[in-house]
């Protein structure tokens, strides 16, 4: 079970998972040696499941960002099963999530430029099977990106 | 400017998309090359701005968010609200893990998460349905999601 001083830590190591753990303990007040005893155990309990880098899509060229929404040939058993594993096989594509709602499966990919983007719509994109409707959403900013939870 | 990677610079992001608590010790050995050259392409990656930061990935339901849901709102112009306090008044909402603004169907994506579904309806009447020049809402419930390592 999680006590209080573990969600305070929990909701500052969120906002910086880098910071030092003296910057960590302050903030959560508390003491380095018990802030690094207790991210341990969290880390441990699966609580703390990974820290990433967060890679800038942008600095390597990738200036184009499309959420596309589709919708799946529901008659088909395993019509999930086979479009999210040739989706995996499209590099460009940067997550796949699976919803409950009007919308089944929403991919976000990236690509170069416009031109590149069309090459791989049509390429690849369209190719992937069991699709009945797509829609895209073209990225304009990140207004919030943080992903923090409300701890 | 756009970076360029040779494949070594790729394998070394490879790894800290996974993992970004690896040593510079630990990411040489891995890679086959010394330690000062790992800290060298890691401290470039940083500078760059190719690595813009670190995220930890947090056991959402562990701790006690059970929901997580993906708004597209559309923006009802007609009141003319500020685009401005929109944004403003929806990033300050604890339970809005993300806001994008999109061109499309809708206007801007929400990443939302509540404990349950109840507690979704209290923060989508609550919070959602009273923002500044909110219109249409679409609400899609998360069921399952992964990352890919995209194109490195």
């Amino acid at each position: 079970m999680l006590d209080d001083l573990d969600r305070r830590i929990l909701r500052h190591f969120q906002l910086d998972p880098t910071q030092t753990m003296q910057d960590l303990a302050s903030a959560a007040g508390s003491s380095a040696a018990v802030c690094t005893r207790r991210l341990a155990r969290l880390r441990d309990a699966g609580v703390i499941e990974q820290t990433q880098a967060v890679i800038d899509w942008r600095a390597l060229g990738y200036t184009v960002e499309v959420s596309l929404r589709i919708s799946l040939d529901k008659t088909q058993p395993r019509a999930f099963d086979e479009f999210t594993a040739a989706a995996r096989l499209v590099p460009q594509v940067i997550e796949i999530q699976t919803f409950l709602g009007r919308v089944d499966v929403r991919l976000e990919v990236i690509a170069r430029d416009m031109a590149h983007y069309q090459q791989l719509y049509r390429g690849k994109i369209l190719t992937l099977p069991h699709i009945t409707d797509i829609e895209a959403l073209m990225h304009v900013a990140r207004v919030k990106s943080d992903e923090a939870l409300p701890l | 400017m756009t970076v360029d990677l040779d494949p070594i610079d790729r394998a070394l992001l490879r790894l800290l998309v996974q993992d970004a608590t690896c040593s510079a010790g630990a990411l040489a050995r891995a890679l086959d090359i010394s330690q000062p050259n790992a800290w060298r392409r890691l401290d470039r990656l940083r500078s760059r701005g190719v690595i813009k930061g670190y995220r930890a990935v947090l056991d959402r339901e562990a701790l006690g968010f059970g929901v997580a849901v993906f708004l597209g709102i559309k923006l009802a112009l007609k009141g003319r609200v500020s685009i401005e306090d929109f944004e403003r008044a929806v990033t300050a909402i604890p339970e809005v893990q993300t806001v994008e603004h999109v061109l499309g169907l809708y206007d801007y994506r929400l990443r939302v998460v509540a404990r349950d579904i109840a507690d979704f309806e209290r923060v989508l009447r609550r919070r959602i349905m009273t923002l500044p020049g909110v219109g249409d809402v679409e609400a899609n419930v998360l069921l399952s999601e992964e990352r890919r390592p995209g194109p490195i």
